[in-house]
């Protein structure tokens, strides 16, 4: 299972910026099983968006994001495709493979709501090429949808370095340079300014698991209840 | 203050030289002939960081070694073997002995070199490297103490910071994009990959003022040893592209000429360019004894 921490709201709304206008997107798989996700959650970040003055235009979630045919396939109703029309930016709720997933096909800027810490060792689906980081400090809401941390061959986090060759990275040929990537679907969203924002150096402390989540990982929520110590009758 | 930023902010017309420390510990032919070709022909020497991560002496001793000749080097730093506690330390250390001129790049792959099982680390980017210079520079280092506040330095250096470019790379925009970033972070001169087409370098200045960059750029010349070279590079030097006219210029020479037909080119080039930039950095390749003669061609 994926190991996944919401975002504090206050980093979410900065990443939706000035846009009023969000559609939510969950993912019904991982995030279910490490509460951070499903539909609950979502209500719970609609509510908050709302209160702070943003247009939610719809809610969904899908059973796994990190596969774009389901993905793609939820938006052929009509209904669906206008709640999304009318969306500037659409908030994930899932791991970073589902917000990227989701980017590739919606064009619409995606905002992460979540913070991918771990994949451990169940992923999962893993249909396409989309990788997770697991660097537990998502920038995906700045870059596009594109992940820096894996499409990038060192990592970088401020753009392209001067090994790019002709939109392939210096480690291959047949390696797309990620932040040519980036810089591509960005212009095609009109949001290259984006590129212009300075990124700190990584925290790399970000990507361990905190403990309190080393402990309680249960993939069943059975499990989870069955862990639990019986309640106390009260009077 | 540094003589390369001296008269970098004079509006002075600025060349550069570049070398490379050994593979080994024979580090005095490299010093020596920067000292009978160098000195006298350029402002500064740039020592290259475990070029193309083909493992070398480092940067800092070679750097060193070129100020006991009375040589002012420019030390280059990658981001691609040490992570930031090791680049700070190495900057620190870079201060305490007397250099002042340093070059944030982020650093070839370790799959570019001869250590391709290496670890590459990339803590910071070429970005995040100058901003840790300037962190240094006000008084603190990246870190934080135990209350979360800066750590407080025990004197601090002045740096003059640089950057680099690649100015014909094929799509020129992102490059120039994070050098607007490179100058936000601090940055306050740019030596570039090598440009043979002015044309291009002009596309690129032109977005330059575009994006408000007001540092001065030193344009690369780096020197054609062949034919073959030029082909090279057109297949494998990512935004380097030689034009056809000065490959078949190189392959109709004679080949004891090569070397004087090849300082001519690059005068040549920055001819074309002088008035587009503040200065050129020259990148010989081990060709040192031909600087002069470039100058000369330049007109410098």
């Amino acid at each position: 299972m994926l190991l996944t921490e919401a975002k504090p709201v206050g980093e979410v709304l900065n990443l939706i910026g000035a846009d009023k206008s969000v559609f939510l997107l969950g993912c019904g798989g991982c995030p279910v099983g490490a509460q951070t996700g499903g539909e609950e959650k979502l209500a719970g970040l609609k509510a908050e968006l709302e209160k702070a003055g943003k247009k939610v235009t719809g809610s969904m979630v899908v059973d796994f994001l990190c596969n774009k045919a389901l993905v793609g396939s939820r938006f052929f109703a009509p209904a669906r495709a206008a709640q999304l029309r009318e969306a500037s930016r659409v908030a994930v709720v899932s791991c970073g493979v589902g917000v990227q997933s989701a980017a590739a096909i919606l064009g619409k800027p995606v905002v992460p709501a979540l913070n991918t810490i771990s994949t451990n060792a169940v992923q999962g689906l893993w249909p396409s090429e989309e990788r997770c980081g697991q660097c537990g400090d998502c920038m995906l809401g700045m870059t596009g949808g594109v992940c820096p941390i894996t499409t990038c061959s060192k990592s970088l986090v401020n753009g392209t370095c001067g090994g790019t060759n002709k939109g392939k990275c210096e480690v291959s040929p047949e390696k797309d340079c990620g932040w040519l990537m980036i810089y591509k679907r960005l212009k095609a969203l009109g949001r290259t300014d984006d590129l212009r924002k300075m990124n700190a150096p990584r925290d790399h402390s970000k990507s361990d698991i905190p403990d309190r989540l080393r402990k309680s990982v249960h993939w069943a929520l059975e499990y989870s209840k069955a862990e639990e110590p019986p309640k106390q009758a009260t009077a | 203050m540094s003589r390369l930023q001296e008269k970098l902010s004079r509006g002075e017309f600025t060349v550069t030289g570049e070398i490379g420390p050994p593979k080994g510990t024979n580090i005095d032919p490299v010093i020596h002939e920067a000292g009978e070709y160098l000195k006298g022909s350029v402002t500064a020497v740039n020592v290259t960081d475990i070029q193309t991560a083909v493992m070398r002496a480092s940067s800092l001793v070679g750097c060193v070694k070129l100020k006991e000749k009375g040589i002012e080097p420019v030390l280059q730093m990658v981001c691609r073997d040490r992570n930031r506690l090791a680049l700070q330390s190495d900057l620190l250390s870079a201060a305490i002995l007397g250099i002042e001129n340093v070059l944030s790049i982020t650093g070839d792959h370790v799959v570019a070199g001869d250590h391709k099982g290496a670890m590459p680390v990339y803590d910071l980017d070429s970005v995040g490297l100058l901003q840790a210079m300037a962190k240094l520079e006000s008084g603190t280092d990246m870190g934080l103490d135990n209350k979360g506040a800066p750590n407080a330095l025990d004197g601090s250096p002045k740096f003059f910071k640089g950057c680099v470019v690649t100015p014909c790379a094929e799509d020129v925009e992102p490059q120039v994009i994070k050098l607007a970033k490179k100058a936000e972070a601090g940055a306050q001169f740019v030596q570039t990959q090598a440009v043979y087409d002015p044309k291009a370098f002009e596309k690129f200045i032109n977005l330059v003022k575009q994006y408000k960059i007001k540092i001065p750029i030193l344009v690369g010349i780096v020197m054609l040893k062949n034919a073959g070279m030029a082909n090279y590079m057109n297949n494998f030097v990512p935004g380097v592209q030689v034009p056809k006219e000065i490959t078949k210029r190189l392959k109709e020479t004679d080949k004891k000429e090569v070397p004087k037909v090849s300082a001519q080119i690059c005068g040549q080039l920055i001819r074309d360019m002088k008035g587009m930039c503040q200065g050129a950095h020259l990148m010989t390749l081990g060709w040192d004894r031909y600087v002069p003669d470039i100058v000369a061609a330049a007109g410098l």
